[in-house]
């Protein structure tokens, strides 16, 4: 039951195979015999999932139910869910106790989805490892020496760990994407603006963008077509027509045009990480894709434009963690300035202060113009870049991460080298254009994710695309050992 | 002794009065318990989004086209970043590079009768803002409270040009822009509830000097007065300091009523880098000309116009027209009375307007809106002065009448109380003879050369006719027997 996927699970359950209240108990039980060894979940509220499965076998009993109904998630815990303790891996929140729903949890709760419990992340999604949370660092279930990558990294090890059969994410600048590669997950981040932010904790409000994480293509297309839509509260959320994600999975592959940007196929990657992608790309070419070179020249901007941008932005979006109304506030201050200080101070981890530092210096009066404005013209460049190459193809491959999954503490002290993580993902952010991990071989031991990036709104498109690998593949398919 | 210039540039926050907040769906009513008319965007607990009022936007529009001035086809929001207990994100959702509004003017009226003179305050910009929340001092034991029922209220923040060169320019301006907001329908213009607050940007120069001197803002002139008292005091004290050899620092100043002095709050130094940048959570304010031109079509006619009417269609002076639409509530009152009475009648309309109900409102600490005497009941009684059917000292007795509830209309108290003025010649002429008959020393007086005694001839013959006779009437036939 634990391996099977989400329209399998649904089948179940409407056969009667299993109740939801049954399936939820199942991983509740593994979650708490498994979680020590993985640190995945940050919370897990038994109470509380268990009457939504309650309520999920009456949607079921009643005939009411949907795609996803009974069916238990985990949830990243930047999303707010009300009454659930929704910390986004900060000590700042270590005490908060949401009283709304984000959208996305609006409406998995309206799909009749139980939530399994909140998961671990990097403080505030700013990390590239796991390591930065509050909560302490979560261990990758192909190898708890090693990080699970960040910053979604306890969503990644939940569903690698098979603690939940799926999970949502957020990426910034590729914490879906590399830690479900790094995981061996299938992960999406849509279009910007697909999914709705409200109730999802900002850390770069322009790059922020939910997302599935799961052991397929088809489990992510189910999940965006509940997260997925336009909503009225989040005025960056695109008013367009309801899709239907699942509905190009089986398109044959034939003709599809894949673009390789030679910029991600230099230095720079680990040779052997390079190997299984493409041995992937081949695989696509006996699909009847061809390939083509594309170029992304402003590709090497990318990283250093977006370290301007997002602590750009974080440092004013965190201005509200002030102690003053809800959250960590330091027990003992002189004034008010002393209980701002204070509180951010011993609030805050190290990640974190550090972004807030650089966000608040270069939106500085004297600075913005030669780094803000800067990171945003190039912001536009590669933009234009990606435009330029879907011009001569449909679908563009590359490795999601430099490396399959590094030892924790490897890279804790080496800011720059954790940012060089990221540096295949970070450019589909900042263009605000989706993209996938889809599992793709491994490299001793460890999960190597293959990159799938379409042009705007091609969600549909990109899940055919890695649907069609996983037909003809296993990687997705394989489970750590050790798990029961 | 140098001769010294003044300049002054205003800046208000105008509260539009729409019914929720500008990005969240909170009431902004006025007087509510604290923090119960703030949700969770007012509250910014973590994850919330603004989503931007169409209301204020709408406001802004309106002013935008009133002024004259150009409504941004594009404009945007950005965060002005600060720590503030009472202001819940840590930044103000503004607008900075790209206003809502760019240019405009403002027509202010100086002096008054055959003195007046208008001049025409230029406008730099306008832009939406939020209002933060309010910090409460007392009541705390030693702690503040907060209050986030005003976070998140709408402003338009009107910005001048350094155009006005006296604190009497500036009050001008303040009050012809209160009326024009209220005018217009975008803000109530209570002053004690902080709908409309002033800061004066003050400095001064030698006369003949191009360049300005360093300003000092007086901030949060919440009435009229106290921004002539804090203008007129801090321009004083400018021109001391620099006279006894002293530099103005730029400087933020509070003014205190109770001193009648500004005192400086902080200086540049301590001046904030609020950190501007384009806030991501909302996207670019796009304004169409379609919705240009729906919000001109549904705009009052504007006072300029209103004024330049009156002057034209009803013979009005300039100043009588200033007068009478100085707020719309007298404009309008004033055009009822007008329908009512004719247009014929338009200049005594304005006289009871101006002179007799502004008098009464006076003394009796009223507003026009809750004048006992309607528009359309002084209608009434200008058309029975006009056409001769009372007097207008009897006028003023129906007025009272009137004001007293005594009767509906003037027609009625008329009937009721037999006031119709006596217009039949013979019956006055048999009056007068009646005086003459029993006033003979009068007669005799008058005769020798005293006109003095003319007049108490004519005050007996009208006391004779308990006021009803035509003045003009009795003077005539008295001077006739007299002759």
């Amino acid at each position: 039951m634990i391996t099977r996927s989400l329209s399998a699970l649904a089948r179940a359950l409407a056969a009667r195979e299993i109740s939801s209240v049954e399936l939820t108990r199942l991983y509740l039980e593994r979650i708490a015999r498994l979680n020590p060894k993985f640190n995945a979940y940050i919370s897990v509220d038994e109470e509380k999932s268990l009457a939504q499965a309650r309520a999920a076998d009456d949607m079921l009993a009643a005939g009411q139910a949907g795609p996803l109904t009974g069916i238990p998630l985990a949830q990243k815990d930047i999303f707010c869910a009300r009454g659930w303790l929704t910390t986004c891996g900060s000590k700042m929140l270590s005490n908060f106790v949401s009283p709304y729903d984000a959208t996305v949890i609006e409406r998995f709760n309206a799909a009749g989805t139980v939530i399994l419990g909140k998961t671990n992340m990097d403080e505030f999604a700013m990390g590239s490892s796991n390591e930065t949370s509050h909560f302490g660092a979560v261990r990758n279930p192909w190898n708890t020496e090693c990080v699970p990558g960040g910053s979604s990294g306890g969503s990644a090890a939940a569903v690698a760990a098979l603690l939940a059969p799926a999970a949502t994410g957020t990426d910034t600048g590729g914490s879906i994407r590399q830690p479900a590669a790094m995981c061996g997950l299938t992960g999406l981040k849509p279009t910007y603006g697909v999914v709705s932010r409200y109730g999802m904790i900002a850390f770069a409000s322009s790059l922020d963008q939910g997302g599935p994480m799961a052991r397929s293509a088809e489990d992510c297309a189910l999940l965006l077509n509940t997260m997925a839509g336009f909503d009225e509260r989040d005025s960056t959320s695109l008013d367009r027509p309801k899709e239907d994600y699942t509905r190009d999975v089986e398109k044959p592959l034939a003709g599809l045009k894949i673009g390789l940007p030679k910029e991600f196929f230099g230095e720079g990657c680990d040779p052997d990480v390079m190997k299984r992608i493409e041995e992937a790309i081949a695989e696509y070419r006996k699909l009847g894709a061809e390939t083509i070179e594309v170029s992304l020249p402003n590709m090497k901007l990318a990283v250093p434009a977006y370290y301007v941008i997002a602590p750009a932005e974080a440092s004013s979006n965190l201005s509200r963690f002030d102690g003053v109304r809800y959250g960590y506030r330091a027990p003992e201050y002189a004034d008010l300035n002393d209980m701002y200080s204070k509180t951010r101070a011993q609030g805050f981890g190290e990640e974190v202060k550090r972004r807030i530092l650089i966000g608040t210096y270069v939106l500085s009066h004297g600075y913005y113009d030669a780094y803000y404005l800067q990171a945003q013209r190039i912001r536009r460049l590669i933009a234009n870049d990606f435009v330029e190459a879907f011009k001569q193809c449909d679908v563009i491959m590359g490795p999601t991460s430099p490396t399959t999954a590094f030892r924790i503490g490897e890279k804790a002290s080496d800011p720059v080298q954790m940012y060089l993580s990221d540096i295949y993902t970070i450019a589909v952010n900042l263009a605000g254009l989706p993209g996938m991990a889809v599992p793709a071989g491994f490299v001793g031991g460890l999960p190597v994710g293959l990159q799938l990036i379409g042009n705007y709104f091609s969600e549909a498109r990109l899940l055919n695309v890695a649907h069609r690998y996983q037909q003809v593949t296993d990687w997705h398919l394989q489970h750590p050992a050790g798990l029961d | 002794m140098k001769q010294w210039e003044v300049v002054i540039g205003i800046e208000t926050h105008v509260q539009l009065s729409t019914q929720s907040k500008i990005f969240s769906g909170s009431s902004t009513a006025f007087g509510a318990e604290p923090n119960v008319q703030a949700n969770a965007v007012d509250l910014a607990l973590p994850g919330v989004l603004p989503v931007l009022n169409k209301g204020a936007v709408e406001c802004a529009i309106r002013f935008g086209l009133a002024v004259e001035g150009q409504v941004a086809p594009k404009s945007v929001f950005a965060r002005k970043n600060y720590f503030y207990p009472d202001l819940p994100k840590g930044y103000q959702i503004s607008q900075y590079e790209l206003p809502v509004v760019v240019g405009g003017k403002v027509a202010i009226q100086l002096g008054q009768g055959d003195d007046l003179s208008e001049k025409t305050i230029n406008l730099t910009r306008a832009h939406l803002e939020e209002d933060a929340g309010k910090s409460l001092h007392e009541d705390f034991h030693g702690k503040s409270g907060i209050d986030l029922n005003r976070a998140g209220t709408p402003l338009l923040e009107i910005v001048t040009e350094p155009d006005m060169r006296s604190s009497a320019e500036a009050v001008a301006y303040a009050k012809a822009l209160h009326a024009l907001v209220r005018w217009i329908g975008i803000c109530d213009g209570n002053m004690q509830e902080g709908s409309f607050r002033c800061d004066a940007n003050v400095s001064v120069r030698p006369v003949g000097q191009k360049e300005f001197g360093t300003r000092r803002e007086i901030k949060n002139l919440n009435s009229f007065r106290f921004m002539q008292q804090a203008i007129d005091y801090e321009v004083q004290w400018q021109i001391a300091h620099i006279e006894d050899g002293g530099r103005v620092e730029q400087a933020t100043v509070l003014f205190d009523p109770d001193t009648g002095e500004t005192r400086a709050m902080r200086s540049k130094e301590d001046a904030h880098d609020y950190r501007y940048f384009p806030d991501p959570d909302l996207l670019p304010l796009i304004i169409s000309r379609d919705w240009i031109e729906r919000a001109r079509s549904a705009l009052p006619e504007l006072p300029a116009a209103k004024k330049q009417r009156f002057v034209t269609d009803f013979g009005l002076s300039a100043y009588d027209a200033t007068t009478l639409t100085a707020s719309l509530e007298v404009a309008d009152f004033y055009e009822a009375t007008v329908v009512v009475a004719g247009k014929a009648a338009a200049k005594p309309c304005a006289n009871w307007v101006m002179v007799d109900l502004a008098a009464r409102l006076n003394k009796e600490g009223m507003e026009l809106a809750h004048s006992p005497v309607s528009a359309v009941q002084l209608g009434g009684l200008v058309a029975r002065i006009a056409d001769n059917t009372i007097s207008n000292n009897i006028a003023k007795k129906i007025f009272d009448a009137l004001w007293n509830g005594e009767g509906k209309s003037a027609d009625e108290i008329i009937d009721k109380q037999g006031l119709k003025q006596i217009t039949d010649s013979g019956a006055i002429e048999a009056l007068i003879d009646e005086v003459l008959a029993a006033n003979a020393a009068m007669v005799a007086e008058f005769r020798a050369g005293k006109e003095k005694a003319f007049n108490a001839l004519v005050g007996q013959a009208m006391k004779a006719t308990k006021g009803k006779a035509n003045p003009q009437q009795v003077n005539e036939l008295l001077r006739r027997k007299l002759a």
